[in-house]
């Protein structure tokens, strides 16, 4: 290139010869750059070899291949991590010849997406914590693996008890979407109520009351007494639902949840949801609700409650572990189904919401699936169930697993709610089927708006409907309906 | 030297630009590539939907929301915080009493103040937010604390929890954590204007005042219009996506009233599993971002002074 043409091009702007250059530098760059496009989301080829199942036998009934290696993704949030370590040197007991990688993180989403994009997943993932890969999409793009096999496989303590009848109600329903594959396998069991100290009950000469104007009457002798009735995580009013659902399936009987987590027209416009939206919106009109709660968060509400500030907050059985340095000792913590209305109620009182927590899938593309649904066999034996309980204080997917073991008060009073719930047992779905729309819509935008007294029931309603019913139309989130 | 030029400067360029289209570039390009399909974020398996992502955000009032509201973060916040900001800086620099030996001085103490203002931007915003969400606790956070204190027991705002003030609330937070920087950032300019400009000004019989808008600002405007853009990018981007998702209700309640467009794309992307609906999002942030850029710098545009 001479100097004259470089001077020239400074003189015209834009020379031809640099239009040409320019544009050829464009196309390097630009031509690269389609095909890695097409490169990074759609590797989807990967690496599909599995490893070679290897022979059922009583021992191994899943067929486990004995020198295949193990990956396993375990979340460590308010569980640890231990329980899971333990059952995995269980697993290398078993299985001495495998090579077992275990890991734990926090970051399951950003750790794990790229390796489910690029075809390589580990072979079981605890998909939990504030990271959680969404199941739905998960499981509407065939990325999971099912656990049928697991289930009828022979429990590890009663070789003729198969694991799907060691489980605790509403586990396997649980892990399904839609029709018989099961795609997860919750292994914690979280009981949902009103969550009380029988301490502060006591030195207000009162039980937890049964109907709706008990309840209304000891706010208000709790309220003279200068300690307010309820308080909750303001900043996430999607804690609410934990005792309201149950609450309006007591009123109204399950169809009504059902017919909420499937998203039918009018499903909020029942009438048992609207007597259980008013008796709340009572609480607050009356001056029930600790003052400045909704700009506490979840931490906050609790700390208050435990201080003895308010009586009743409704959340999950993690609150014992979570609160457990602000607890005072002698609380004696202690959960109920909701409060119901009256005698008129559809389902009995003690009525509650449990389900699976936790969340443990086998990716579809895993190298070792046999392997990852042997870990969970092992994970749901009594044995570790047990080493479970006593090291998180939360019961687990195994239906027992609690003799023998000394029990918090909470979770003894757990397993008293559960003994009298029965079969009433209800489990509403939103929250693990449309996570935006329980969470931002009906929790923060509804029944937020409403504790707050900015909005009436009969608005609210109207508002969360309309959210169901935009969610039901929007074509690009999959639906489900009960079984 | 004339005839080796192209090939030395290229050799020289090839590789900064090489990571610059690698990394700034093509991230750049596949967003928008993805805005156009409906890619989960989940899968390696997605399609072309044309522009239905496009059609979707304009019609969601949620997107319309966050945009308001970042909008109104990019213009507010600069001209608050480099506004303040000028103050102090004109307050620890120039606005002292007059003292022996010297025409001009910073009030007392200045010295302390600087590090004073600076002290937040050593904390990162994380921290910040977590600190305020403390504070602003309606029960017993150390603002309704004071009040009550003082005697307004009946004065006891949600903050957070007000749809009215939630936004306010971190805004104030945001130029909080962010003044400081500026006041430091001001103080160096101030320092290297020339002191006979003011001293002559001061024996015309020029105000405080005057020898602000007079002086200090014209020789200043450089710095703020980098610091303004700088300030509007912040506004716009990371920082207030993590005060808004650290503090508020929801986050980004209540009722809406807090959410900006990049908690938008993080909730589309990371808990809606959409993320060819966050990227669409993502560009629509990159255009307003473009623009605002565009705009400070066609408005801020002056003659340079030199001195």
């Amino acid at each position: 290139m001479g100097s004259t043409s470089a001077e020239n091009s400074n003189t015209e702007g834009v020379g031809r010869r640099d239009l040409i250059k320019r544009s050829a530098a464009l196309g390097l760059i630009s031509v690269p750059t389609m095909s890695f496009l097409s490169a990074c989301a759609s590797s989807d080829s990967g690496s599909g070899d599995k490893a070679k199942a290897g022979k059922k036998t009583t021992k191994n009934p899943l067929g486990v291949n004995e020198t295949a290696p193990l990956a396993v993704v375990i979340f460590d949030g308010g569980f640890g991590t231990k329980y899971a370590t333990d059952a995995n040197a269980q697993y290398k007991t078993a299985y001495p010849k495998a090579k077992v990688n275990f890991h734990a993180t926090q970051k399951i989403q950003s750790e794990l997406q790229p390796k489910f994009n690029g075809g390589t997943p580990p072979d079981l993932i605890d998909n939990s914590g504030a990271q959680q890969m969404d199941m739905g999409v998960l499981v509407g793009k065939k990325q999971l693996t099912d656990l049928t096999p697991l289930l009828d496989a022979p429990s590890i303590d009663d070789p003729s008890k198969k694991v799907r009848d060691t489980l605790r109600p509403g586990i396997v329903e649980m892990g399904q979407f839609d029709g018989a594959p099961v795609w997860i396998m919750y292994y914690a069991y979280t009981v949902y109520g009103v969550w009380y100290s029988q301490t502060a009950l006591d030195k207000l000469d009162a039980t937890y009351p049964e109907t709706w104007d008990a309840m209304l009457a000891l706010c208000e002798k709790a309220k003279k007494k200068g300690i307010a009735g309820w308080t909750y995580a303001g900043k996430y009013p999607y804690y609410l639902p934990f005792s309201l659902y149950p609450f309006i399936a007591k009123i109204g009987g399950r169809e009504v949840l059902d017919k909420i987590d499937n998203l039918e027209p009018n499903a909020w416009k029942d009438p048992a949801v609207k007597s259980a939206f008013e008796a709340y919106y009572e609480l607050y009109k009356k001056g029930y609700i600790l003052q400045g709660t909704p700009g506490i968060d979840h931490i906050q509400s609790q700390t208050a409650w435990a201080k003895g500030k308010a009586l009743f907050i409704p959340n999950g059985s993690w609150v014992e572990n979570e609160s457990a340095n602000v607890i005072p000792k002698d609380f004696n913590l202690a959960v109920s189904g909701p409060t119901g209305l009256d005698s008129s109620d559809k389902m009995p009182f003690g009525t509650i919401w449990a389900s699976g927590g936790e969340p443990f899938i086998v990716p579809a593309k895993a190298n070792n699936p046999e392997g990852g649904m042997e870990q969970l066999r092992i994970m749901l034996s009594e044995a570790s169930s047990k080493n479970f309980t006593s090291q998180v204080k939360s019961l687990t997917a195994y239906n027992g697993g609690t003799d023998g073991i000394t029990l918090t008060p909470g979770l003894k009073s757990g397993v008293a709610a559960l003994d009298k719930a029965g079969t009433n047992v209800v489990n509403p779905r939103l929250q693990d089927w449309y996570v935006k729309l329980q969470k931002e819509q009906i929790g923060v935008a509804g029944l937020g708006e409403m504790m707050a007294g900015r909005l009436t029931p009969a608005e609210a309603i109207k508002k969360i409907q309309g959210y169901a019913d935009a969610a039901a139309k929007d074509q690009s989130i999959k639906h489900y309906k009960h079984q | 030297m004339q005839h080796g030029k192209y090939r030395f400067i290229v050799g020289f360029l090839v590789a900064p630009l090489a990571l610059y289209a690698i990394f700034v570039i093509w991230p750049f390009v596949q967003a928008i590539y993805y805005s156009f399909t409906d890619w989960t974020g989940l899968s390696p398996d997605f399609k072309m939907v044309g522009f239905a992502n496009y059609t979707r955000m304009l019609h969601d009032d949620i997107f319309w929301k966050s945009l308001q509201h970042s909008l109104l973060f990019a213009l507010l916040l600069p001209l608050v915080t480099l506004g303040l900001a000028l103050f102090f800086a004109f307050m620890l620099n120039v606005g002292g009493r007059r003292r022996k030996g010297a025409a001009i001085t910073g009030v007392r103490g200045s010295g302390f103040y600087k590090i004073a203002y600076f002290f937040p931007q050593v904390l990162s915003i994380a921290i910040v937010s977590l600190l305020f969400q403390f504070a602003y606790n309606p029960n017993d956070g150390v603002i309704n604390g004071t009040l009550k204190a003082i005697g307004l027991g009946s004065v006891q705002p949600d903050w957070l929890g007000d749809p009215n003030l939630a936004l306010w609330c971190v805004m104030a937070v945001l130029l909080w954590s962010t003044v400081g920087f500026f006041v430091v950032l001001f103080s160096a300019g101030m320092a290297s204007i020339p002191k006979d400009f003011y001293e002559a000004a001061l024996l015309d019989g020029a105000s405080r005042a005057t020898t602000f808008f007079k002086i200090t600002l014209p020789l200043l405007w450089d710095t703020v219009q980098s610091g303004w853009v700088y300030m509007g990018i912040l506004a716009l981007g990371a920082e207030a996506f993590a005060a808004v998702q650290i503090m508020t209700v929801g986050p980004g309640g209540p009722d809406y009233s807090t959410t900006v467009l990049p908690l938008y794309v993080y909730q589309s992307a990371f808990r809606d599993a959409n993320a060819a609906y966050a990227t669409t999002i993502g560009v629509a942030l990159l255009i307003v971002t473009l623009l605002f850029a565009a705009i400070v710098m066609r408005l801020g545009r002056r003659e340079r002074l030199e001195f």
